[in-house]
């Protein structure tokens, strides 16, 4: 019964990062979208609970989000899988419920 | 017999969740949450409400929005339990880090026709562990 949770927002400019984080439940999955993607850069401040949320559930990044911001698939927080929209399209269908966090 | 996708008997009530994250009058998220609240109850469906973050701004009491010339529809909250909308979810942890407390709410309250018609109140203060779990159970969340 695993949750989408969608953030597309930075967590520089926006809580809906953290949120979404604080509302996991194990087994859930969580995708970073447009300027969502800048959580999952390595070093970054948030990166750190980017790796908890590793512990239990499945992070991904849009690829195509990524390459536009200029952040390669090697410069991600360790664990965190980059998918293209087609396998977005996937994690949506896979999952139960889809929560988009604006 | 059929399921649908929601695994659910087809025509069955699906448990909806409205997660409300932002305050009142800044942006329109919150009167466009409670015009799609409404709709969903007309429907029939077993609507819930959730509030966390600036959300919980959005049932605090006192509104008055005299000065700002924007409508106060915080009355509407109170209207909701004649929709059969009676489970509204707030957490704790945002009230906490805002300041708040539970008497700084509205009062929201419903009858109960199950116990004799009896006024019970809606309003729901749950963890932010319990409001993963409440999450996680539901077949449609809308968020706003």
């Amino acid at each position: 019964m695993a949750t989408l949770h969608t953030v597309n927002k930075s967590p520089f400019e926006r809580s809906s990062f953290i949120s979404a984080l604080n509302h996991t439940v194990p087994g859930d999955k969580v995708l970073m979208i447009e300027d969502g993607v800048i959580s999952a850069r390595k070093g970054n401040t948030f990166a750190d609970l980017v790796s908890s949320a590793l512990s239990d559930c499945s992070v991904y990044v849009l690829a195509p989000d990524l390459a536009a911001r200029g952040i390669a698939e090697g410069d991600l927080v360790e664990g965190v899988q980059t998918i293209d929209y087609g396998g977005f399209v996937d994690l949506v269908a896979e999952c139960d419920r889809t929560q988009s966090w604006l | 017999m059929a399921m649908d996708e929601a695994g659910g008997a087809p025509g069955a009530a699906k448990k909806f969740l409205y997660v409300n994250r932002k305050a009142p009058y800044g942006t329109i998220y919150a009167l466009e949450s409670l015009e799609v609240v409404l709709i969903g109850a007309a429907f029939e469906q077993d609507v819930q409400l959730a509030f966390l973050d600036d959300g919980v701004y959005q049932i605090v009491k006192n509104q008055s929005t005299d000065a700002i010339g924007a409508k106060n529809f915080s009355p509407t909250y109170k209207a909701l339990g004649d929709y059969e909308v009676t489970k509204l979810y707030v957490e704790a942890e945002a009230l906490e880090e805002r300041g708040l407390t539970a008497d700084d709410l509205m009062e929201i309250t419903f009858e109960d026709e199950d116990d004799d018609w009896a006024e019970k109140p809606s309003i729901n203060i749950v963890s932010r562990a319990d409001m993963a779990k409440i999450m996680s159970e539901q077949d449609v969340i809308l968020s706003f």
